[in-house]
């Protein structure tokens, strides 16, 4: 792995046993102890995520609200300082660039958080889409390292180490100026699990600090490091989008099921009149939520009806919390009723499938 | 690593125990570690014959599944269904848990498989 790029905790990954694998060019973590058990922490108590591989763009200037307003398929305007908005950068055709966080830390300031597979993709459409805004964009990734803290546990793990109260950061809301341990760190409610949680950046020389102190004050409360082998069982089983699977150039946030996050009614954005045409024309493919009894369905299976191929698997899993093998497909969207029987091709075999509610898991987030 | 003497391995970190003209088969401490968490075991049918080095099942783990690869060319006699209800029992007792049971169809082919002290050597190399 000498091409592979570390963060500055890998020590601390090699130290608690991680099993190092390449992730987007990084060299992180897949698991510690186990996947089943990382997954049931972060659930039931709390997990720690190394997540330094994420991209951060940070946008300044007169025109920073107008840039990202065009840039982003949500409304920007809704947004209160220091709020975060969840978003989809699209193509013109209504295929997607990107999902990212919008943190807008005020009108003429905004930070945008993307995949570490696509940060320098991301950057460069940024960059293409800035011509003739007022607005200075800086590609950060590599200065910011970042850790998620995710589970039941996660505010009162985090609340020994901070010198703010997080009653007072709600949901998607962000405070810019938390120390820890002598660490100006930037905190989230935010995270990729399903549970409340938080998000917390700093720069590659503070993490380190900041990951052992919470490491020491939150395993006797039963937190652990978390690798990404259930970051992706977590957000699969609370539905949440992960880019190359649910989402993709070639899939419009409309098919994926998150027309939530895409707000037409704005007057003008990067890929709404795509967007529009396929809402109003009717959509080809749409996202299902599926189960089934025998057989695990796995990323890129093909869904079948009778003897046809009408989609694929975006992401299946024996899901860990509901012990039973379910699974999203894009498919037909002819054929995505409710209860619908179906058909996934697990190697040699085909197995039958019930089209179910994509809604596996409750979300546990701390909304009040 | 736990590695047991007196079995047979193969390069795809399979065990054999041999009694007589037929053997046990399962996968190696190495094998379950790396693949983790085992949460499904398809098993082979009964009276299948497989080919040396041919799928003979498929083990997956939370992350990813994994063909299992025939040890040498034979019929399957039995198969361990207690998998079926607790797959996990790769994971606590790899070498107890025997996932086959195959008659073997030529007893030269054994020479092909490793013995303990070579598997250790084997799996060194690809650690």
């Amino acid at each position: 792995m000498d091409s592979v790029k570390k963060t500055a905790l890998y020590d601390e990954h090699v130290i608690a046993g991680g099993k190092i694998i390449d992730f987007a060019g990084w060299a992180l973590p897949v698991q510690y102890e186990g996947i089943i058990e990382e997954h049931e922490a972060v659930r039931n108590a709390a997990g720690m995520f190394d997540v330094s591989h994420m991209g951060e763009v940070d946008v300044t200037g007169p025109d920073a609200f107008a840039f990202v307003q065009n840039l982003v398929t949500n409304d920007v305007s809704t947004l209160e300082d220091h709020q975060i908005l969840y978003a989809m950068m699209c193509y013109e055709t209504g295929g997607v660039v990107d999902d990212l966080l919008v943190y807008k830390f005020d009108q003429d300031h905004f930070y945008l958080v993307i995949n570490a597979s696509n940060v320098t993709k991301d950057f460069e459409w940024m960059l293409k889409q800035a011509e003739g805004f007022d607005v200075t964009l800086v590609n950060q990734s590599s200065e910011v390292s970042e850790i998620a803290i995710q589970g039941p546990l996660a505010q009162d793990i985090l609340q020994k180490v901070v010198d703010v109260d997080l009653a007072d950061i709600k949901f998607f809301y962000c405070n810019r100026n938390v120390m820890i341990d002598g660490a100006k760190c930037l905190v989230s409610r935010t995270g990729y699990t399903g549970e409340d949680g938080f998000e917390v950046y700093t720069d590659n020389a503070s993490i380190a600090k900041v990951w052992r102190k919470l490491m020491e004050v939150g395993a006797p409360m039963g937190l652990k490091p978390t690798g990404l082998g259930c970051r992706d069982t977590l957000r699969f089983e609370a539905t949440l989008p992960l880019y190359g699977n649910e989402i993709d150039q070639d899939i419009t946030p409309l098919e994926a099921g998150l027309g939530f996050f895409v707000k037409l009614g704005k007057e003008k954005f990067i890929g709404r009149e795509a967007l529009l045409a396929q809402k109003e024309g009717g959509l080809p493919r749409k996202t299902v939520g599926f189960e089934m009894e025998k057989g695990i369905p796995r990323h890129g299976y093909e869904v079948l009806s009778g003897d046809q191929v009408i989609g694929v698997v975006t992401t299946g899993y024996f899901s860990p919390t509901l012990k039973k093998n379910i699974g999203l497909a894009l498919i037909d969207a002819n054929y995505g009723e409710l209860g619908a029987e179906i058909g996934i091709r697990v190697r040699k075999n085909v197995f039958p499938a019930t089209v179910i509610s994509k809604r596996f898991y409750q979300k546990n987030y701390k909304k009040a | 690593m736990k590695i047991v003497s007196g079995l047979f391995y193969t390069k795809d970190h399979e065990w054999v125990r041999v009694e007589g003209n037929e053997a046990y088969v399962g996968i190696t401490d190495f094998a379950q570690h790396a693949l983790g968490s085992i949460v499904y075991v398809e098993l082979p049918e009964v009276d299948e014959d497989v080919e040396g080095e041919e799928s003979f099942g498929t083990i997956e783990s939370v992350k990813a599944a994994s063909d299992m690869l025939m040890p040498v060319t034979g019929t399957i006699l039995e198969v361990n269904e207690a998998l079926e209800n607790d797959p996990s029992l790769v994971n606590s007792d790899p070498y107890e848990t025997w996932i086959m049971k195959i008659s073997i169809a030529n007893k030269a082919d054994l020479d092909e498989l490793m013995n303990a002290e070579e598997y250790e050597t084997f799996c060194n190399e690809e650690a």
